[in-house]
Protein backbone atom coordinates (compact mmCIF):
# COMPACT_ATOMS: atom_id res chain seq x y z
CA UNK A 1 0.00 0.00 0.00
CA UNK A 2 2.92 2.24 0.54
CA UNK A 3 4.27 3.95 -2.21
CA UNK A 4 7.83 5.24 -2.16
CA UNK A 5 8.04 7.86 -4.50
CA UNK A 6 11.47 8.57 -7.01
CA UNK A 7 13.26 11.71 -5.68
CA UNK A 8 12.08 14.03 -8.53
CA UNK A 9 8.12 13.03 -8.02
CA UNK A 10 8.66 13.98 -4.48
CA UNK A 11 9.69 17.25 -5.10
CA UNK A 12 7.48 17.50 -6.79
CA UNK A 13 4.61 16.75 -4.53
CA UNK A 14 6.25 18.96 -1.97
CA UNK A 15 5.59 22.12 -4.36
CA UNK A 16 2.17 20.64 -5.09
CA UNK A 17 1.87 20.92 -1.19
CA UNK A 18 3.20 23.89 -0.59
CA UNK A 19 0.66 25.35 -3.41
CA UNK A 20 -2.29 23.45 -2.09
CA UNK A 21 -1.15 24.85 1.20
CA UNK A 22 -0.92 28.20 0.36
CA UNK A 23 -4.32 28.53 -1.17
CA UNK A 24 -5.85 27.05 1.69
CA UNK A 25 -3.93 29.25 3.78
CA UNK A 26 -5.67 32.12 1.46
CA UNK A 27 -9.26 31.45 2.43
CA UNK A 28 -8.22 30.21 6.10
CA UNK A 29 -7.59 34.24 6.77
CA UNK A 30 -10.51 35.40 6.45
CA UNK A 31 -12.21 32.54 8.28
CA UNK A 32 -9.66 33.60 11.43
CA UNK A 33 -9.92 37.70 10.63
CA UNK A 34 -13.56 37.22 11.37
CA UNK A 35 -13.96 34.70 14.24
CA UNK A 36 -11.12 37.04 15.78
CA UNK A 37 -13.15 40.23 15.45
CA UNK A 38 -16.48 39.13 16.09
CA UNK A 39 -16.38 35.24 17.92
CA UNK A 40 -18.44 34.52 14.76
CA UNK A 41 -17.73 31.77 12.65
CA UNK A 42 -18.06 33.47 8.95
CA UNK A 43 -20.44 30.41 7.18
CA UNK A 44 -20.40 32.82 4.11
CA UNK A 45 -16.85 33.07 3.48
CA UNK A 46 -16.66 29.90 1.17
CA UNK A 47 -19.05 31.30 -0.85
CA UNK A 48 -17.94 34.85 -0.53
CA UNK A 49 -14.84 32.63 -2.18
CA UNK A 50 -16.76 30.39 -4.91
CA UNK A 51 -18.62 33.76 -5.91
CA UNK A 52 -15.23 35.89 -6.50
CA UNK A 53 -14.49 32.73 -8.77
CA UNK A 54 -17.83 33.13 -10.74
CA UNK A 55 -17.04 37.38 -10.29
CA UNK A 56 -13.41 36.70 -12.16
CA UNK A 57 -15.04 33.94 -14.69
CA UNK A 58 -16.81 37.11 -16.47
CA UNK A 59 -14.14 39.48 -15.91
CA UNK A 60 -10.87 37.55 -16.45
CA UNK A 61 -10.25 36.90 -20.12
CA UNK A 62 -7.39 34.06 -20.87
CA UNK A 63 -6.26 35.98 -23.97
CA UNK A 64 -6.45 39.74 -22.14
CA UNK A 65 -2.91 41.09 -21.72
CA UNK A 66 -3.88 43.06 -18.70
CA UNK A 67 -5.14 40.22 -16.66
CA UNK A 68 -4.03 41.82 -13.84
CA UNK A 69 -6.79 45.00 -13.82
CA UNK A 70 -9.10 42.32 -14.00
CA UNK A 71 -7.50 40.90 -10.90
CA UNK A 72 -8.16 44.28 -9.19
CA UNK A 73 -11.77 44.64 -10.35
CA UNK A 74 -12.64 41.09 -8.71
CA UNK A 75 -10.64 41.71 -5.44
CA UNK A 76 -12.69 45.36 -5.33
CA UNK A 77 -16.42 43.33 -5.73
CA UNK A 78 -15.74 40.29 -3.49
CA UNK A 79 -14.75 43.40 -0.87
CA UNK A 80 -17.72 44.53 -1.47
CA UNK A 81 -19.92 41.41 -1.22
CA UNK A 82 -18.16 40.94 1.94
CA UNK A 83 -18.93 43.93 3.38
CA UNK A 84 -22.52 43.52 2.08
CA UNK A 85 -22.99 40.06 3.83
CA UNK A 86 -21.59 41.40 7.05
CA UNK A 87 -24.35 44.51 6.77
CA UNK A 88 -27.30 42.26 5.83
CA UNK A 89 -26.52 39.18 7.91
CA UNK A 90 -24.68 40.33 10.87
CA UNK A 91 -24.67 43.98 11.37
CA UNK A 92 -28.74 44.27 11.77
CA UNK A 93 -28.80 41.34 14.12
CA UNK A 94 -25.40 42.99 16.06
CA UNK A 95 -27.27 46.22 16.38
CA UNK A 96 -30.34 44.77 18.28
CA UNK A 97 -27.97 42.75 20.46
CA UNK A 98 -28.98 39.42 19.22
CA UNK A 99 -27.29 36.10 20.82
CA UNK A 100 -24.37 34.10 19.25
CA UNK A 101 -26.67 31.34 17.82
CA UNK A 102 -29.01 33.43 15.81
CA UNK A 103 -25.43 35.19 14.42
CA UNK A 104 -24.62 31.64 13.47
CA UNK A 105 -28.19 30.62 12.17
CA UNK A 106 -27.91 33.64 10.04
CA UNK A 107 -24.55 32.92 8.83
CA UNK A 108 -25.50 29.55 7.76
CA UNK A 109 -28.67 31.17 6.33
CA UNK A 110 -26.60 33.69 4.43
CA UNK A 111 -24.05 30.83 3.13
CA UNK A 112 -27.02 29.04 1.29
CA UNK A 113 -28.58 32.00 0.06
CA UNK A 114 -25.50 32.73 -1.85
CA UNK A 115 -24.79 29.26 -3.10
CA UNK A 116 -28.82 28.87 -4.46
CA UNK A 117 -28.23 32.70 -6.07
CA UNK A 118 -25.33 31.43 -7.90
CA UNK A 119 -27.59 28.36 -8.80
CA UNK A 120 -30.02 30.71 -10.16
CA UNK A 121 -28.13 33.34 -12.11
CA UNK A 122 -25.13 31.04 -13.14
CA UNK A 123 -26.93 27.52 -13.42
CA UNK A 124 -25.43 24.50 -11.85
CA UNK A 125 -24.02 23.50 -14.88
CA UNK A 126 -19.83 23.85 -14.05
CA UNK A 127 -17.59 26.26 -15.82
CA UNK A 128 -14.40 26.91 -16.65
CA UNK A 129 -12.00 29.14 -15.32
CA UNK A 130 -10.26 31.00 -18.10
CA UNK A 131 -6.63 29.85 -18.34
CA UNK A 132 -4.08 32.87 -18.27
CA UNK A 133 -0.72 31.51 -20.03
CA UNK A 134 1.12 33.17 -17.76
CA UNK A 135 0.15 31.25 -15.11
CA UNK A 136 -0.50 27.99 -16.14
CA UNK A 137 2.31 27.49 -18.70
CA UNK A 138 4.45 24.69 -17.31
CA UNK A 139 8.31 25.77 -16.72
CA UNK A 140 11.78 23.48 -15.69
CA UNK A 141 13.16 23.67 -12.11
CA UNK A 142 15.75 21.34 -12.02
CA UNK A 143 14.70 18.20 -12.51
CA UNK A 144 11.25 19.07 -12.18
CA UNK A 145 8.45 20.52 -14.32
CA UNK A 146 5.59 22.18 -13.19
CA UNK A 147 2.86 24.94 -13.50
CA UNK A 148 4.14 28.72 -13.43
CA UNK A 149 1.77 28.58 -10.41
CA UNK A 150 3.61 26.57 -8.16
CA UNK A 151 6.25 29.32 -7.86
CA UNK A 152 3.25 32.06 -7.80
CA UNK A 153 0.99 30.67 -5.26
CA UNK A 154 3.54 30.34 -2.16
CA UNK A 155 5.10 33.90 -3.62
CA UNK A 156 1.92 35.79 -3.62
CA UNK A 157 0.51 34.09 -0.43
CA UNK A 158 3.77 34.68 1.74
CA UNK A 159 3.95 38.81 0.09
CA UNK A 160 0.03 39.20 1.50
CA UNK A 161 0.22 37.50 4.59
CA UNK A 162 3.42 39.86 5.79
CA UNK A 163 1.67 42.79 4.28
CA UNK A 164 -1.46 41.92 6.13
CA UNK A 165 0.42 41.10 9.85
CA UNK A 166 2.29 45.12 8.59
CA UNK A 167 -1.63 46.32 8.35
CA UNK A 168 -2.58 44.30 11.70
CA UNK A 169 0.25 45.23 13.68
CA UNK A 170 1.91 48.59 12.63
CA UNK A 171 -0.99 50.94 11.48
CA UNK A 172 -3.46 52.20 13.42
CA UNK A 173 -6.39 50.64 11.05
CA UNK A 174 -4.89 47.53 12.29
CA UNK A 175 -4.82 48.62 16.15
CA UNK A 176 -8.33 49.66 15.95
CA UNK A 177 -9.31 45.53 14.74
CA UNK A 178 -7.02 44.47 17.68
CA UNK A 179 -9.05 46.64 20.10
CA UNK A 180 -12.29 45.54 18.72
CA UNK A 181 -11.48 41.99 18.71
CA UNK A 182 -10.09 41.92 22.37
CA UNK A 183 -12.64 44.32 23.96
CA UNK A 184 -15.65 45.78 21.83
CA UNK A 185 -17.14 47.96 24.32
CA UNK A 186 -14.00 49.61 25.34
CA UNK A 187 -12.66 50.11 21.99
CA UNK A 188 -16.18 52.45 21.57
CA UNK A 189 -14.86 54.20 24.99
CA UNK A 190 -11.97 54.53 22.88
CA UNK A 191 -13.83 56.22 20.24
CA UNK A 192 -13.26 53.93 17.92
CA UNK A 193 -15.50 52.80 14.90
CA UNK A 194 -16.54 49.66 15.76
CA UNK A 195 -18.99 49.38 12.89
CA UNK A 196 -16.68 50.64 10.41
CA UNK A 197 -13.67 48.59 11.65
CA UNK A 198 -15.62 45.47 11.00
CA UNK A 199 -16.54 45.96 7.86
CA UNK A 200 -12.95 46.68 6.76
CA UNK A 201 -12.12 43.63 8.63
CA UNK A 202 -15.05 41.73 6.08
CA UNK A 203 -13.15 43.95 3.22
CA UNK A 204 -9.79 42.47 3.70
CA UNK A 205 -10.81 38.78 4.62
CA UNK A 206 -12.89 38.82 1.41
CA UNK A 207 -10.26 40.37 -0.84
CA UNK A 208 -8.14 37.94 0.09
CA UNK A 209 -10.18 35.20 -0.66
CA UNK A 210 -10.91 36.62 -3.66
CA UNK A 211 -7.05 36.63 -4.52
CA UNK A 212 -7.35 32.59 -3.53
CA UNK A 213 -10.27 32.12 -5.88
CA UNK A 214 -8.46 33.40 -8.68
CA UNK A 215 -5.16 31.41 -8.18
CA UNK A 216 -7.58 27.98 -7.04
CA UNK A 217 -9.62 28.71 -10.33
CA UNK A 218 -6.37 28.61 -12.32
CA UNK A 219 -5.28 25.39 -10.77
CA UNK A 220 -8.34 23.60 -10.31
CA UNK A 221 -10.61 25.29 -13.40
CA UNK A 222 -13.77 23.77 -13.08
CA UNK A 223 -16.13 25.93 -10.83
CA UNK A 224 -19.70 25.61 -9.78
CA UNK A 225 -22.20 27.19 -6.99
CA UNK A 226 -20.87 24.35 -4.62
CA UNK A 227 -17.47 24.49 -5.38
CA UNK A 228 -16.78 26.56 -2.35
CA UNK A 229 -18.13 24.11 0.07
CA UNK A 230 -14.74 21.80 0.42
CA UNK A 231 -12.45 24.31 0.49
CA UNK A 232 -14.24 26.43 2.58
CA UNK A 233 -14.16 23.38 5.93
CA UNK A 234 -10.95 22.65 4.95
CA UNK A 235 -9.70 26.45 5.26
CA UNK A 236 -11.76 26.30 8.55
CA UNK A 237 -10.34 23.37 9.37
CA UNK A 238 -7.04 25.31 8.73
CA UNK A 239 -7.53 27.95 11.12
CA UNK A 240 -8.50 26.02 14.02
CA UNK A 241 -5.85 24.01 13.69
CA UNK A 242 -3.52 27.15 13.41
CA UNK A 243 -5.54 28.53 16.82
CA UNK A 244 -8.76 30.50 15.13
CA UNK A 245 -8.37 34.20 15.89
CA UNK A 246 -4.80 33.80 15.27
CA UNK A 247 -4.00 35.51 11.23
CA UNK A 248 -0.17 33.35 11.23
CA UNK A 249 -1.94 30.42 12.94
CA UNK A 250 -4.21 30.34 10.06
CA UNK A 251 -1.24 30.40 7.63
CA UNK A 252 0.52 27.44 9.13
CA UNK A 253 -2.78 25.38 9.37
CA UNK A 254 -3.48 25.78 6.13
CA UNK A 255 -0.37 25.03 4.84
CA UNK A 256 0.04 22.04 7.03
CA UNK A 257 -3.09 21.01 5.53
CA UNK A 258 -1.90 21.62 2.22
CA UNK A 259 1.00 19.21 2.42
CA UNK A 260 -0.27 16.85 4.48
CA UNK A 261 -3.11 16.05 2.14
CA UNK A 262 -0.69 16.16 -0.54
CA UNK A 263 1.81 13.74 0.86
CA UNK A 264 -0.88 11.05 1.88
CA UNK A 265 -1.64 10.81 -2.01
CA UNK A 266 2.07 10.23 -2.48
CA UNK A 267 2.71 7.83 -0.45
CA UNK A 268 -0.58 5.92 -0.05
CA UNK A 269 -1.66 6.59 -3.84
CA UNK A 270 -4.46 3.29 -3.24
CA UNK A 271 -6.66 5.67 -0.91
CA UNK A 272 -6.30 8.95 -3.09
CA UNK A 273 -10.49 8.57 -3.37
CA UNK A 274 -10.28 9.19 0.34
CA UNK A 275 -8.08 12.72 0.36
CA UNK A 276 -10.21 14.46 1.97
CA UNK A 277 -10.48 12.75 4.77
CA UNK A 278 -6.93 13.50 6.18
CA UNK A 279 -8.54 17.19 6.99
CA UNK A 280 -10.56 16.16 9.55
CA UNK A 281 -8.17 13.41 10.94
CA UNK A 282 -5.83 16.35 11.64
CA UNK A 283 -8.89 18.14 13.53
CA UNK A 284 -9.43 15.28 15.44
CA UNK A 285 -5.96 15.02 16.42
CA UNK A 286 -4.98 18.36 16.88
CA UNK A 287 -8.60 19.67 18.71
CA UNK A 288 -7.90 16.35 21.69
CA UNK A 289 -3.86 17.48 21.99
CA UNK A 290 -3.87 20.82 21.69
CA UNK A 291 -7.93 22.44 21.46
CA UNK A 292 -6.43 26.06 21.31
CA UNK A 293 -4.84 24.95 17.95
CA UNK A 294 -1.00 24.56 17.41
CA UNK A 295 -0.18 28.55 17.91
CA UNK A 296 -3.24 29.42 20.90
CA UNK A 297 -4.15 33.08 21.62
CA UNK A 298 -1.26 34.67 23.82
CA UNK A 299 -3.35 34.91 27.25
CA UNK A 300 -1.85 37.61 29.75
CA UNK A 301 -4.49 38.75 32.14
CA UNK A 302 -4.21 39.34 35.70
CA UNK A 303 -6.71 40.52 38.31
CA UNK B 1 -21.55 71.89 32.03
CA UNK B 2 -22.65 67.85 31.86
CA UNK B 3 -26.58 68.31 32.74
CA UNK B 4 -28.22 64.90 33.20
CA UNK B 5 -32.29 65.03 33.60
CA UNK B 6 -34.52 62.54 34.60
CA UNK B 7 -32.92 60.14 32.53
CA UNK B 8 -34.52 56.70 32.80
CA UNK B 9 -33.33 53.18 31.59
CA UNK B 10 -34.82 49.90 31.45
CA UNK B 11 -32.81 46.34 30.89
CA UNK B 12 -35.62 44.49 29.87
CA UNK B 13 -38.63 45.19 32.10
CA UNK B 14 -36.48 45.86 35.40
CA UNK B 15 -35.90 49.67 35.91
CA UNK B 16 -32.30 50.34 36.35
CA UNK B 17 -32.85 54.24 36.39
CA UNK B 18 -35.83 55.87 37.57
CA UNK B 19 -35.33 59.31 36.01
CA UNK B 20 -32.16 60.49 37.60
CA UNK B 21 -31.16 64.74 37.82
CA UNK B 22 -27.23 65.51 38.19
CA UNK B 23 -25.19 68.19 37.60
CA UNK B 24 -21.63 68.43 36.32
CA UNK B 25 -19.81 71.96 36.30
CA UNK B 26 -16.60 72.45 34.20
CA UNK B 27 -13.67 72.12 36.46
CA UNK B 28 -14.93 69.85 39.64
CA UNK B 29 -15.04 66.80 41.09
CA UNK B 30 -18.49 65.41 41.40
CA UNK B 31 -19.01 62.12 42.77
CA UNK B 32 -21.84 59.67 42.59
CA UNK B 33 -21.78 57.32 45.44
CA UNK B 34 -24.16 54.18 46.53
CA UNK B 35 -24.78 50.79 47.28
CA UNK B 36 -23.74 47.87 44.68
CA UNK B 37 -26.70 48.06 41.99
CA UNK B 38 -27.98 50.89 42.97
CA UNK B 39 -27.53 52.27 39.06
CA UNK B 40 -24.41 53.87 39.34
CA UNK B 41 -22.69 52.17 36.34
CA UNK B 42 -25.78 51.84 34.32
CA UNK B 43 -25.73 56.31 34.54
CA UNK B 44 -22.02 56.51 33.18
CA UNK B 45 -22.90 54.14 30.72
CA UNK B 46 -25.73 55.79 29.39
CA UNK B 47 -23.83 59.06 29.55
CA UNK B 48 -21.25 57.47 26.95
CA UNK B 49 -24.18 55.37 24.85
CA UNK B 50 -23.18 51.92 25.70
CA UNK B 51 -26.76 51.96 27.57
CA UNK B 52 -29.54 53.67 25.49
CA UNK B 53 -32.12 55.14 27.87
CA UNK B 54 -35.24 55.16 26.87
CA UNK B 55 -36.12 58.68 28.04
CA UNK B 56 -34.89 61.30 29.63
CA UNK B 57 -31.95 64.21 28.74
CA UNK B 58 -27.77 64.10 28.68
CA UNK B 59 -26.37 67.87 27.64
CA UNK B 60 -23.20 68.77 27.08
CA UNK B 61 -22.33 72.30 26.30
CA UNK B 62 -26.22 72.39 25.01
CA UNK B 63 -26.12 69.24 22.70
CA UNK B 64 -28.00 66.43 23.39
CA UNK B 65 -25.91 63.30 24.26
CA UNK B 66 -28.94 60.92 24.18
CA UNK B 67 -29.16 60.69 20.61
CA UNK B 68 -25.48 60.94 19.42
CA UNK B 69 -23.25 57.39 19.21
CA UNK B 70 -20.38 56.47 21.65
CA UNK B 71 -18.00 57.45 18.78
CA UNK B 72 -19.02 61.57 18.55
CA UNK B 73 -19.40 61.74 22.59
CA UNK B 74 -16.20 60.97 22.78
CA UNK B 75 -15.19 63.45 20.11
CA UNK B 76 -17.22 65.68 22.61
CA UNK B 77 -14.20 65.32 24.96
CA UNK B 78 -16.04 62.91 27.58
CA UNK B 79 -13.95 59.77 28.24
CA UNK B 80 -15.01 56.94 30.71
CA UNK B 81 -12.20 54.96 32.62
CA UNK B 82 -14.55 51.34 32.93
CA UNK B 83 -15.12 49.21 35.64
CA UNK B 84 -12.60 46.90 36.04
CA UNK B 85 -9.98 48.79 34.45
CA UNK B 86 -10.00 47.15 30.87
CA UNK B 87 -6.62 47.70 29.38
CA UNK B 88 -6.19 45.96 26.49
CA UNK B 89 -3.86 43.06 27.96
CA UNK B 90 -1.85 41.74 24.42
CA UNK B 91 -1.07 45.56 24.06
CA UNK B 92 1.85 47.25 25.32
CA UNK B 93 1.32 49.81 27.86
CA UNK B 94 2.53 52.66 24.96
CA UNK B 95 0.31 51.08 22.90
CA UNK B 96 -2.56 51.21 24.68
CA UNK B 97 -1.82 54.61 25.10
CA UNK B 98 -1.89 55.55 21.31
CA UNK B 99 -4.97 54.18 21.42
CA UNK B 100 -5.94 56.53 23.60
CA UNK B 101 -5.51 59.04 21.30
CA UNK B 102 -7.34 57.23 18.76
CA UNK B 103 -9.23 60.10 17.64
CA UNK B 104 -6.56 62.51 17.54
CA UNK B 105 -4.85 64.42 14.64
CA UNK B 106 -1.88 66.54 16.55
CA UNK B 107 1.34 64.07 15.92
CA UNK B 108 2.98 66.97 17.98
CA UNK B 109 0.88 67.39 20.63
CA UNK B 110 0.61 63.17 21.17
CA UNK B 111 4.35 62.62 21.84
CA UNK B 112 4.67 65.88 24.52
CA UNK B 113 1.01 64.30 26.07
CA UNK B 114 2.65 60.76 26.02
CA UNK B 115 5.60 62.80 27.93
CA UNK B 116 3.33 64.20 30.13
CA UNK B 117 1.72 60.59 31.05
CA UNK B 118 5.28 59.16 31.48
CA UNK B 119 6.25 61.56 34.12
CA UNK B 120 2.88 61.70 36.01
CA UNK B 121 3.26 57.58 35.76
CA UNK B 122 6.66 56.52 36.13
CA UNK B 123 6.09 53.19 36.51
CA UNK B 124 4.29 53.37 33.13
CA UNK B 125 7.60 54.61 31.24
CA UNK B 126 9.71 51.72 33.07
CA UNK B 127 7.00 49.14 31.90
CA UNK B 128 6.31 51.22 28.38
CA UNK B 129 7.19 47.81 25.96
CA UNK B 130 5.57 45.53 28.64
CA UNK B 131 2.43 43.62 27.83
CA UNK B 132 -0.27 45.73 29.89
CA UNK B 133 -1.87 42.10 31.37
CA UNK B 134 1.49 42.04 33.03
CA UNK B 135 0.77 44.86 35.32
CA UNK B 136 -0.55 45.17 38.91
CA UNK B 137 -3.93 45.97 39.23
CA UNK B 138 -2.76 49.64 40.35
CA UNK B 139 -0.77 49.69 37.52
CA UNK B 140 -3.69 49.20 35.67
CA UNK B 141 -5.55 51.28 36.67
CA UNK B 142 -3.12 54.07 35.93
CA UNK B 143 -2.45 52.80 32.24
CA UNK B 144 -6.94 53.25 32.17
CA UNK B 145 -6.27 56.75 33.48
CA UNK B 146 -3.29 57.67 31.38
CA UNK B 147 -5.47 56.21 28.38
CA UNK B 148 -8.47 58.44 29.11
CA UNK B 149 -5.99 61.40 29.50
CA UNK B 150 -4.23 60.39 26.46
CA UNK B 151 -7.43 61.59 24.87
CA UNK B 152 -7.03 64.99 26.08
CA UNK B 153 -11.01 65.33 27.37
CA UNK B 154 -12.30 67.87 29.17
CA UNK B 155 -15.44 65.38 31.25
CA UNK B 156 -13.24 62.15 32.88
CA UNK B 157 -15.96 59.74 34.54
CA UNK B 158 -14.37 56.66 36.33
CA UNK B 159 -15.92 53.54 37.51
CA UNK B 160 -14.99 52.53 40.99
CA UNK B 161 -11.43 53.38 40.30
CA UNK B 162 -10.53 51.99 43.77
CA UNK B 163 -12.29 48.81 43.13
CA UNK B 164 -10.19 45.51 44.01
CA UNK B 165 -6.62 47.70 44.76
CA UNK B 166 -4.24 48.14 48.53
CA UNK B 167 -5.03 50.40 50.20
CA UNK B 168 -2.04 52.20 49.96
CA UNK B 169 -2.62 52.08 45.89
CA UNK B 170 -6.20 53.65 46.67
CA UNK B 171 -4.74 56.64 48.17
CA UNK B 172 -2.36 57.17 45.08
CA UNK B 173 -4.83 56.70 42.65
CA UNK B 174 -7.45 59.54 44.83
CA UNK B 175 -4.19 62.00 44.89
CA UNK B 176 -3.75 61.42 40.52
CA UNK B 177 -7.64 62.24 40.53
CA UNK B 178 -6.80 65.32 42.01
CA UNK B 179 -3.82 65.81 40.31
CA UNK B 180 -5.73 65.55 37.17
CA UNK B 181 -8.47 67.82 38.10
CA UNK B 182 -6.49 70.50 39.56
CA UNK B 183 -3.03 70.23 36.49
CA UNK B 184 -5.36 69.54 33.50
CA UNK B 185 -8.39 71.15 34.46
CA UNK B 186 -10.21 68.07 33.78
CA UNK B 187 -13.97 68.54 35.57
CA UNK B 188 -14.12 64.75 36.99
CA UNK B 189 -17.44 62.49 37.69
CA UNK B 190 -16.01 59.65 39.94
CA UNK B 191 -18.33 56.51 40.76
CA UNK B 192 -17.26 54.50 44.08
CA UNK B 193 -18.27 52.37 46.73
CA UNK B 194 -15.22 53.63 48.24
CA UNK B 195 -17.59 56.27 49.83
CA UNK B 196 -15.52 58.27 52.60
CA UNK B 197 -12.40 58.41 50.13
CA UNK B 198 -14.32 59.96 47.29
CA UNK B 199 -16.48 62.64 48.96
CA UNK B 200 -12.99 63.91 50.92
CA UNK B 201 -11.77 64.88 47.65
CA UNK B 202 -15.16 65.52 45.80
CA UNK B 203 -16.47 69.10 45.31
CA UNK B 204 -20.03 67.94 45.34
CA UNK B 205 -21.60 64.17 45.39
CA UNK B 206 -25.22 62.64 44.24
CA UNK B 207 -26.25 59.60 47.15
CA UNK B 208 -27.79 56.80 44.87
CA UNK B 209 -30.52 54.74 46.21
CA UNK B 210 -31.71 51.81 43.61
CA UNK B 211 -32.12 54.13 40.70
CA UNK B 212 -33.20 56.99 42.46
CA UNK B 213 -31.23 60.05 43.77
CA UNK B 214 -31.30 59.89 47.79
CA UNK B 215 -29.50 63.08 48.52
CA UNK B 216 -27.26 65.04 47.43
CA UNK B 217 -25.17 68.01 49.01
CA UNK B 218 -21.19 69.12 48.74
CA UNK B 219 -18.95 66.64 49.85
CA UNK B 220 -18.28 67.99 53.23
CA UNK B 221 -22.72 67.80 53.93
CA UNK B 222 -22.60 64.53 53.15
CA UNK B 223 -19.77 63.31 54.88
CA UNK B 224 -21.64 64.95 58.10
CA UNK B 225 -24.94 63.56 56.92
CA UNK B 226 -26.27 60.79 59.36
CA UNK B 227 -27.98 58.88 56.80
CA UNK B 228 -24.77 58.29 54.40
CA UNK B 229 -22.63 57.60 57.77
CA UNK B 230 -25.00 55.13 58.49
CA UNK B 231 -25.46 53.30 55.25
CA UNK B 232 -22.35 53.97 53.03
CA UNK B 233 -19.55 55.14 55.86
CA UNK B 234 -19.92 52.09 57.84
CA UNK B 235 -20.16 54.31 61.27
CA UNK B 236 -22.91 53.73 63.63
CA UNK B 237 -24.45 57.08 65.26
Amino acid sequence: MLVIPAMADLLQQICNGLLLGSLFALVAVGYTMVYGILRLINFAHCDIFMMAMYIAFFTVAADFKWWFISFVVVLVITALLGMGVEKVAYATLRRQNAPKISMLISAIGASYLLENLATVIFTGKPKTFPQIPFFVDMIQLGSVRLQRLAVIVPVVTFVLMGVLLLLINKTKAGMAMRAVSKDLETAKLMGINVNGTISFTFAIGSAIAAVGAILWGLKYPQISPLVGVMPGLKCFIAAVIGGIGNVKGAVIGGIILGFVEVMAITFFPSISAYKDIFSFVILILILLFRPNGLIGEKIAEKV
Amino acid sequence: MLEIKDLKVKYGGITALDGISMKVPDGKIITLVGANGAGKSTTLRSITKLVTPVSGSVKYEGRELTHMNTQDIVKMGITLVPEGRHVFADMTVDENLMIGAYLRKDKENFKRDIGFIHEMFPRLKERAKQLSGTLSGGEQQMLAVGRALMSNPKVMMMDEPSLGLAPLVVKDIFNIIQKVNKEKGVTILLIEQNANAALKIADYGYVMETGKIGLEGTGEELLANERVKELYLGKSK
